[in-house]
């Protein structure tokens, strides 16, 4: 592809994966790999455990353990797989973690503040406009002010690490979110509030989501555009929002045997 | 590194310049107006108390015998060349109330290190101690109006020998441990703070002690009495120049809390990695008093040095927060004493460190109970963080609990720098270098939250820099 196409293709295409494999350890986990998605579309990734959703995840953004052996993830036609993780963060890559990890010491307030910094700029970290944005976002996902002093991540319940992983996203306006399993380990109410942040932070923006789930609730609340199934390292199905409908009905075991 | 203050950083951009550079480490000419010959002998101490035209009473204490610590890096404490050490050096004819004062070249220095800044913004009282004696030393009017007495040391004795009669040496017997007798016999400078019935000095004081010579000794000697209901806070920093021989700093600190008086003693040292730090700082806690000790090692070759509170009075209360930074060549062999020897008594320490790049972080604690003491409470929590795979940490705590009524508590805890942490952190657009800057300025988070603001930031701002160019 000359680099024209590559210009052109990008001015409608926000995220393309193309013939991605991907191992760690010698063990080939995704084989071949291709999804394209515009700008504002959301679109979701299901499958059983152990099929490669996570590992698409963390690949996106740019986790040093995994080795890309073949293809490309390319965002607003720049190839991303050169970048470090930060570097992509700085492009607009967001990853909302199934596992956040805990910062004992760092607060959550001067993290989110050193992070939108890093991310949108130094001038858009300061003043009343960033605090009143916080605020909302804060009110937004039910999180009380208290919130501000505690240590990131430390000593929070399944729920707050969650909300605290779409706080984030709200404040750092990536151009691609991907919400690796962002539904487990939340009751109703939480994956209602979660999936209005997400909502908000998506529709009618041209930045785009990649939800990544297991099951097809969060699904109910934030309406894919597109749902892709993964089954051992490959796209083995995509469609509609239907096709979620149909996995929660009748499992995967049907997609083996297609 | 950075300069002054404590650690004085000017801004991002200047810090950035200095990656991977000791900021402190620049050395003035040596101007001496007084230099002793290397090495240590009864006439060097006599000739020091005549020097100073000291009572009688004070060159007997000087002159006494030396026994070597039972513990700490033994090892090491041997490589230490005694004979190749300046015992006294004196760079200016006096202590001066006013900057202007003081030889330019001093003053100088202290201006690169920020002290005449912080100073006129934060603090009640500043003493700069250049070599062997202070340089520069001033007290606001107001408190000297209410009866503190904030001196150096020689000074104290010539204005107010009976009360340093009473109390020197009364917390730390001369014949405590070598660096203490040897500090006692060759003592010079230092703090002497008198804070009488139920004064309050609101802001802190400071000292700052830089050593500039090649194989220097410096023997401060600190005396702070806090009388009935006072309180004070007195703030300490440290730095030399980087030489490839050996200084040698071996200061000893007392500290007289009376009843219901309290008492914190904030240090963070940064000496240059040819420096051995090897300092015993002790206080008793009378009725209902409260010492605490904040201490911070980042800099020197070796440390050792346990801040130790007796508690004596009932009710009286003890802390002990320290933080240590290990870096190369380094041994940070720091930790807390503490004896309970009255009922009702409570302390607790918290010891933090981090080793990196093969550097050594040890944490000896000693805790004792006394049989009468009853319904003593204690608590201990020592965190070591481990940033690569050649750095080491070493955990020795001691508890020595002769009354069973007493609750003892201790944790300890040694981690890592997880990939996954590092990851997170720089999914949020964090370089790898600031992500493990986080990490580490918020395993030191309790210590720092304990300092003064001014401190606290450029505590940060110096771990920031000790973390870059560690990535590999």
């Amino acid at each position: 592809m000359s680099a024209v196409d590559c210009k052109m293709s990008g001015q409608s295409t926000l995220l393309e994966i193309r013939d991605l494999h991907v191992g760690i350890d010698g063990n080939e986990i995704l084989r071949g790999i291709d999804l394209k998605m515009g700008p504002g579309e959301i679109h979701a990734i299901m499958g059983r455990n152990g099929s490669g959703k996570t590992t698409t995840a963390n690949v996106i953004m740019g986790h040093p353990d995994f080795d890309v052996e073949k293809g490309d993830v390319i965002l607003e036609g720049e190839s991303l797989l050169e970048l470090e993780a930060w570097e992509r963060a700085r492009k607009g890559v967001f990853l909302s973690f199934q596992y956040p990890q805990a910062v004992p010491g760092l607060q959550v307030g001067n993290f989110l503040r050193k992070s939108v910094a890093s991310i949108r700029g130094e001038d858009e970290a300061k003043g009343s406009v960033f605090r009143e944005e916080l605020t909302s976002a804060m009110e937004s996902l039910d999180i009380p002010r208290s919130f501000m002093s505690r240590y990131v991540n430390d000593g929070f319940s399944g729920g707050e690490k969650k909300r605290f992983e779409i706080l984030q996203l709200m404040l750092l306006k990536p151009r691609l979110a991907v919400l690796d399993e962002t539904d487990s380990g939340l009751d109703i109410d939480g994956i209602r509030t979660v999936s209005e942040g997400v909502n908000a932070a998506i529709r009618g923006t041209d930045s785009a989501a990649l939800i990544i789930t297991h099951y097809s609730r969060i699904l109910e609340h934030v309406q894919p555009d597109m749902v892709h199934v993964l089954l051992d390292g490959r796209i083995v199905a995509s469609g509609g929002p239907e096709l979620a409908t149909k996995l929660e009905e009748r499992g995967y075991e049907w997609l083996k045997e297609e | 590194m950075a300069e002054g203050g404590v650690i004085r950083v000017s801004g991002d951009s200047e810090a950035r310049e200095a990656v991977g550079e000791y900021k402190a480490g620049w050395h003035d000419p040596e101007n001496s107006t007084i230099r002793f010959d290397f090495g240590l002998s009864e006439e060097v101490v006599r000739q020091i108390s005549e020097l100073k035209e000291e009572p009688e009473w004070m060159t007997d204490i000087r002159v006494t015998e030396r026994p070597m610590p039972t513990w700490g890096n033994m090892s090491m404490l041997e490589e230490i060349d005694f004979e190749n050490i300046c015992y006294y050096l004196k760079s200016s004819d006096s202590t001066e109330r006013d900057w202007e004062d003081v030889p330019e070249d001093i003053r100088n220095t202290f201006e690169r290190l920020g002290i005449p800044e912080a100073e006129q913004k934060w603090l009640s009282g500043v003493t700069a101690q250049y070599e062997s004696e202070a340089v520069y030393h001033s007290i606001r009017e107001d408190l000297e109006k209410q009866g503190v007495i904030f001196l150096d040391m020689d000074s104290g004795l010539k204005e107010y020998p009976e009360i340093v009669k009473k109390w020197f040496c009364s917390v730390v017997p001369y014949s405590d441990n070598k660096f203490s007798a040897l500090n006692t016999a060759v003592w010079s400078g230092g703090s002497f703070i008198y804070v009488p019935e139920g004064v309050h000095v609101e802001m802190p004081v400071q000292a700052y002690f830089r050593i500039n010579a090649k194989n220097m000794g410096q023997f401060e000697r600190t005396l702070i009495i806090a009388d009935k209901g006072s309180s004070i806070h007195y703030v300490e920093g440290c730095t030399a120049p980087s030489y490839s021989t050996d200084s040698l700093h071996s200061a000893v600190v007392e500290l007289v809390a009376l009843p219901g008086s309290h008492i914190r003693y904030s240090t963070i040292q940064n000496w240059s990695s040819n420096v051995y730090n090897l300092v015993t700082k002790r206080g008793i806690a009378h009725e209902d008093a409260k010492i605490e000790w904040v201490d911070g090692n980042i800099g020197s070759k070796l440390t050792m040095k346990y801040p130790a509170v007796i508690l004596k009075g009932e009710g009286s209360h003890a802390e002990v927060i320290s933080v240590a930074y290990s870096g190369e060549g380094q041994h940070q062999d720091a930790g807390a004493k503490i004896h309970h020897l009255a009922s009702n008594t409570t302390s607790k320490i918290l010891s933090k460190s981090i080793s990196k790049n093969g550097g050594r972080g040890t944490y000896r604690g000693m805790v004792t109970v006394s049989p009468k003491a009853d319904n003593c409470k204690l608590n201990v929590v020592c965190d070591a963080l481990i940033l690569d795979e050649g750095s080491r940490s070493d955990t020795y705590p001691t508890m020595e609990v002769a009354n069973p009524s007493a609750r003892c508590e201790h944790e300890a805890s040694v981690s890592k720098v997880s990939d996954d942490q590092l990851f997170y952190l720089m999914s949020r657009g964090h370089s790898e270098e600031e992500s493990l800057a986080m990490i580490v300025n918020g395993f030191f988070e309790p210590f720092t939250r304990e300092l003064p603001m001014e401190y606290a930031v450029e505590l940060n701002q110096l771990m920031a820099l000790e973390m870059e160019g560690s990535i590999g």
